[in-house]
């Protein structure tokens, strides 16, 4: 019998079978001759993007989607090259991926997993995508890495912070090049420790879902290893937009410093609310009142305004990095679109360029063997230092950016900037570590799909 | 919410006496025949009728075929026909449906993950679980009527979905949902080989495809559709019957006059009850077959916009007809599915043959209505069909219908 | 003690959103018979209003700036404003600082412009249809609106502060006999509620003594009756309608600088003014209003740590268990009136 699981369309554009289809009707089995799913024709190969275009995080989506056409037609040849340049691995040269020219669908995650899963199997199914990559958040990013699991593609997350991604929720055919929540502790908590002594009292709100689970064990185990103190940790929920009632607490409940594990619209409103409520000016146990964000974007950044001013948090990337690398990319993405890329933008585009690189030193588009080549790859020159795909979870390590809000911004970009470069062995973990899963925590067996 | 004069409501079931002896097959009358044949005609065809565009053309991008889609199709169509039975025969406007179908799918992956991953028991179980649920939410909320009633549902909704997301990780995954795992393994045959297990049909998997090529087209039939497909046919047969059954009957005597009922010493309460937990396990079902064909759950399956959305699909459609759901449900997954995935570069495709200036504009006038902007292409047809379909897009179909008549006995 | 006292602050000023946004729409769906689900939308183009005032404000050209370089290593573009141009640098920065206020005064003919266009182009045809189809075609009005701010403003939430004389908070505790900082409550907050008492204030007198107010109570409780007296009713109701959008619209506006506004935000607080309403109870202007408040001050005291901590996740379903409560133990909510949409 003849089955596929997803099958590929990709089959008579190449015309591997469409002559002898013509007379008879005839059971394909999709992909037979490949032995993967969705294996590409000899001129051309289909990238998934699946980005929210819709929902809080449509201008994020928006730029991770330039990013990819920026990265697409660096593949291909077109533009100055961008990262190609700086990019450790030398074997693209601008003529697609094994010599066939990228091609890519779009797709709308709309922020949630449905829509997400929806969009990524129309562009497995009917437009033969051998790649899915993009996304905003971590409960699209676990649901789509599944997706790609079980239909045999390779996932090449984008924007996603939460640990469960490659901690408890990681899969063979899942890569994360953005950092975790368990990174940005680990950077944060000495620069905070330094800034602000050892002896504060810290008052969490979290936001009430697992993204806000993860960031806040993460940042409450590694301030508590510097000797800080938890007063209280508040869950808020998701679609909280007004946070007094969360923040008014707050000042008297002995608490020196607030960390508030928000992102996207949550954070821009608490931070909002929590200055207006005068934390900022305030004094606690004779010491200034502090505010933390851990994971900061310059996009929510700026929905914030003034209000980031001085605070503190944790970036995966930030234009204003004088490496090669970066200034190689905003340099190309500045070009094209009149201003500087994002970190969703950078992660996005960067993965693009490692899965392409895989699948050049792997020959094959075979998701095992990407998988192989991309496991335990060690690269450079694409904006982080020196960084390394961890085998085990598929999980970047590189070094993580501490930054602050700038005080003087010259532009409506410059809002943040670069406190600490924190090396990466300092965020280093073991891949067995409780906060990512657990020794239950496996990859499973790689998938090639049909 | 409830009162629903349309003409072309009634039109649409003009025999509303129950003739289940008079002919026809399976109980029902010719002309429910008639419409019963066509929608399993376009059940069984649909991966042809889905395709009409050759691959490889600039207009297979609104090919909808893919297997998908086409299990979003019936899924929403039998979600929506199940609403129908409610609001189109009772005029309650349950404005919580979106959380039984939330419940069902966690009962039927968990069923997968714990049980067995043959589909059946799964989707037994969303039934029952949706349907005590509903039995609950019904039994306290149909205590009120009206907008009271709605925002009572509504109420149930929103707190299933705040509680999925937060406090109840431990049951539902919260944010990232519940996946079959490879570490799960069900009673009953799981994978030994360390793989993630796959729903199934006694070992046929739901994801197994054939694919069909003629000439440049391709096209694909896949199991879980047909699984689906067969579904769906049983829910619409039993949804003709419901219309056409005394219980139907006594439904819309509780939508137009539930007073006079009162006085004949009938119990609206009990009719209602059983309408709503009926069109709750339609949710349930619903939800177990999206489980099926795509196992994952997540809780903003629950939100108040997914239950709207279900008001919406059967006010466009056409409320209180039998086909009226099926058509809306179609029509705004296709937009959601189908729109949303065109971007500029499709748009340079197509108008590749205007001069460049000329290609230009197009596109930048194209362009603010697909892709990121289909919720605004969205927004406008809904507001195209109620100013000028007042009976939905089952009303458009007619009006069509009439006129091909009309020029037939003219000509 | 002190904490109760800031949350019963916080009750209030949630509230009185709550009651602004039930306002309008309880005007609406009162005097109309309109379920309008684009009254959320107006809300937002209400914020909206103050974003785009403040933008005309600080309206700018370029100057280089030989001495600063931009991200791409060109010389930087210094954005110079007009109205510092016009009216010198600190004049100018206080015309720019004071936005939102001025952005009131804007935001009233606007909104009561684009409510007359709605009842006139749109809603008026929909006075006989069923309330679903109302529903439906608000809904799809209310989409189209926000996409349009979306195009224009993007996704992502746009900062709009108050004036730099409202920065900072009032503390409350101080003249209460508490120590320092226990109660500390920020000024525009306190002026958003004194605003919005205002504005309750003000329609309920409008509709209490004046003789147009009369005629439109009068219209809402028999349209019929009213008509056949001779009275253009119909005029006095697309007045109403663009009331009713003119009380969203500067609720907008004057809540834009506690949430930064974006394109969505409307939907976000529909349902959750559906709910107010129906709790005050179909019809009733004061159980609207009371229900705003109600409700507002419940979700803050729920979502105090003492409370979360005895019953987790309270603070997620307060106002929906509320509701609950409410509508079985009153069948009209807290002052329906008998008959509106209950069948």
């Amino acid at each position: 019998m003849s089955k596929s699981n997803f099958t590929r369309r990709g089959v008579i554009k190449t015309g591997a079978v469409g002559g002898a289809a013509l007379a008879l009707p005839q059971y394909l089995r999709a992909d037979g001759h490949a032995g993967f799913t969705n294996a590409p024709g000899d001129s051309e190969v289909v990238l998934g993007f699946n980005v929210p275009q819709t929902g809080p995080y449509a201008d994020e989506g928006a730029d991770e989607l330039r990013a990819y056409e920026l990265a697409v037609e660096h593949l291909n040849g077109g533009g100055d090259g961008g990262m190609l340049n700086t990019f450790s691995s030398k074997v693209l040269d601008g003529t697609g991926i094994l010599g066939r020219e990228v091609k890519y669908v779009t797709g709308d995650t709309q922020t949630k997993s449905d829509a997400a899963r929806a969009s990524a199997r129309s562009m497995i199914e009917k437009d033969g995508a051998i790649m899915i990559t993009g996304g905003s958040s971590s409960g699209v990013a676990v649901a789509v890495q599944a997706l790609c699991q079980e239909a045999g593609v390779i996932f090449m997350a984008g924007l996603t912070h939460s640990n469960d991604t490659t901690g408890k929720d990681r899969k063979a055919n899942g890569f994360r090049h953005f950092f975790n929540s368990y990174m940005t502790g680990a950077a944060l908590a000495p620069v905070l420790a330094a800034q602000y002594g050892t002896d504060r009292k810290a008052y969490h709100l979290t936001a009430d879902y697992n993204w806000g689970y993860t960031t806040e064990e993460a940042i409450v185990s590694s301030t508590e290893a510097m000797g800080w103190e938890t007063v209280n940790t508040v869950k808020t929920p998701l679609t909280q937009t007004d946070f007094s009632s969360y923040i008014a607490p707050v000042l008297n409940s002995g608490a020196d410093v607030l960390v508030l594990n928000h992102y996207g619209g949550n954070m821009v409103n608490s931070l909002t609310n929590a200055v207006q409520f005068g934390l900022r000016e305030a004094q606690a146990n004779g010491k200034n009142f502090e505010i933390v964000v851990p994971l900061y974007s310059r996009l929510m950044a700026r929905g914030a305004g003034e209000n980031v001013k001085g605070i503190f948090g944790s970036t995966n990337w930030h234009w204003s990095l004088q490496d090669e690398g970066s200034q190689a990319f905003v340099r190309s993405f500045g070009t094209k679109y009149g201003f500087p890329p994002s970190q969703a933008a950078h992660t996005t585009y960067v993965q693009t360029l490692l899965y392409a690189d895989a699948v050049t030193r792997a020959g094959s588009f075979a998701p095992c063997a990407v998988a192989e080549a991309l496991e335990g790859y060690e690269f450079d020159g694409l904006g982080n230092g020196k960084t390394l795909y961890r085998a085990d979870d598929h999980q970047c390590f590189k070094d993580v950016l501490v930054v602050k809000g700038k005080e003087n911004p010259t532009s409506e970009f410059d809002l943040l900037e670069i406190v600490e470069v924190t090396p990466v062995d300092q965020v280093m973990y073991a891949p067995d570590h409780p906060q990512m899963g657990g020794a239950d925590a496996s990859l499973g067996e790689c998938n090639n799909g049909a | 919410m409830t009162d629903q004069t349309n003409p072309s409501v009634t039109t649409a079931t003009p025999t509303a006496r129950p003739r289940a002896a008079s002919g026809g097959m399976l109980g029902l009358t010719k002309k429910d025949s008639t419409l019963m044949l066509i929608v399993f005609a376009l059940v069984m065809l649909a991966p042809f009728i889905l395709n009409p565009f050759p691959e490889g053309s600039a207009m297979a991008q609104f090919n909808a075929g893919y297997p998908d889609l086409m299990q979003r199709f019936v899924i929403f169509g039998i979600f929506a026909i199940g609403f129908n039975i409610l609001f189109g025969l009772t005029g309650y406007l349950s404005f919580g449906h979106a959380a039984f179908l939330g419940v069902g799918s966690y009962a039927a992956i968990w069923s997968m993950k714990l049980v067995t991953l043959n589909v059946i028991p799964g989707i037994v179980m969303a039934i029952v679980i949706a349907g005590a649920f509903t039995l609950v939410v019904g039994f306290i909320s149909l205590r009120r009527s009206g907008i009271y009633f709605s925002i009572l549902t509504l109420a149930f909704a929103q707190m299933s979905y705040a509680l999925a997301y937060s406090v109840l990780t431990p049951i539902t995954g919260g944010e990232t949902g519940l996946q079959i795992k490879n570490t799960d393994s069900p009673l009953f045959g799981g994978p030994t080989d360390g793989s993630i297990g796959r729903a199934n049909l006694f070992g046929a998997e739901m994801g197994n495809s054939y694919e069909l090529a003629v000439g440049s087209w391709l096209f694909t039939f896949n199991l879980g559709y047909y699984i689906a497909g067969v579904a769906l046919l049983v829910a619409f047969y039993l949804s003709i019957r419901i219309f056409r059954s005394p219980f139907g009957i006594m439904l819309r005597a509780v939508k137009s006059n539930q007073q006079r009922m009162n006085y004949t010493g009938l119990t609206p309460k009990r009719y209602t009850l059983s309408a709503f937990v009926i069109s709750g396990m339609y949710a349930g079902l619903a939800g177990g077959l999206m489980v099926a064909m795509d196992t994952q759950v997540g809780p903003e399956r629950m939100f108040w916009t997914a239950s709207g959305e279900v008001v919406i699909m059967t006010i466009l459609g056409g409320a209180g007809t039998l086909m009226g759901p099926i058509l809306g449900a179609g029509f705004i997954k296709y937009m959601e599915n189908i729109v949303s995935k065109i971007n500029k570069d499709i748009l340079h495709e197509w108008f590749a043959f205007l001069p460049d200036g000329a290609e230009d504009v197009m596109v930048s006038i194209v362009y603010p209505f697909i892709g990121k902007g289909w919720h605004l292409t969205l927004g406008i047809l809904f507001m195209l069909v109620v100013i000028f379909l007042p009976g939905g897009l089952v009303e458009g179909g007619q009006r069509i219908a009439n006129k091909f008549r009309r020029n037939k006995t003219d000509g | 003690m002190d904490q109760i006292i800031v949350q019963i602050l916080n009750g209030l000023d949630k509230g009185s959103a709550y009651a602004l946004i039930a306002l309008g729409l309880t005007l609406i769906f009162g005097t109309l018979g309109v379920v309008n689900f684009a009254h959320g939308a107006l809300f937002m183009m209400g914020a909206f209003c103050a974003v785009i005032l403040s933008r005309i404000l600080s309206a700018s050209y370029k100057v280089v700036d030989e001495s600063q370089t931009d991200f791409l290593g060109n010389p930087l573009q210094v954005d110079v404003f007009y109205v510092q141009r016009w009216f010198g640098d600190a004049a100018g920065a206080t015309i720019m600082d004071w936005a939102v206020p001025l952005a009131i005064l804007f935001s009233i003919p606007v909104m009561i412009g684009i409510g007359f266009a709605m009842e006139r182009g749109l809603i008026k045809h929909f006075y006989k249809r069923p309330h679903a189809d109302q529903i439906l075609v608000t809904f799809g009005l209310a989409i189209v609106l926000q996409e349009i701010i979306k195009y224009f403003f993007g996704a992502n939430p746009i900062q709009t502060p108050a004036p730099d004389a409202f920065k900072g908070s009032l503390d409350f505790g101080v003249w209460l006999g508490y120590e320092a900082n226990a109660i500390m409550y920020p000024y525009w907050r306190l002026v958003y509620f004194f605003f919005s008492a205002l504005i309750i204030a003000g329609v309920f007198a409008f509709l209490q003594f004046t003789t147009f107010g009369m005629v439109v109570r009068a219209g809402m409780a028999d349209r019929e009756t009213v008509g056949l007296l001779g009275i253009d009713i119909d005029k006095r109701f697309t007045f109403m309608f663009g009331l009713a959008a003119a009380v969203a619209g500067v609720a907008g506006v004057m809540y834009a600088p506690i949430v930064a506004p974006n394109y969505h935000m409307g939907m976000d607080f529909l349902v959750l003014s559906f709910v107010v309403v129906v709790v005050g109870g179909m019809g009733s202007l004061p159980g609207a209003v009371a229900a705003g408040f109600l409700l507002g001050i419940l979700e803050s005291f729920a979502s105090m740590p003492a409370v979360v901590d005895v019953l987790p996740g309270i603070n997620q379903i307060i106002i929906y268990l509320v509701a609950i409560v409410i509508l079985l133990t009153r069948p009209r909510g807290l002052m329906g009136r008998k008959g509106v949409m209950e069948d």
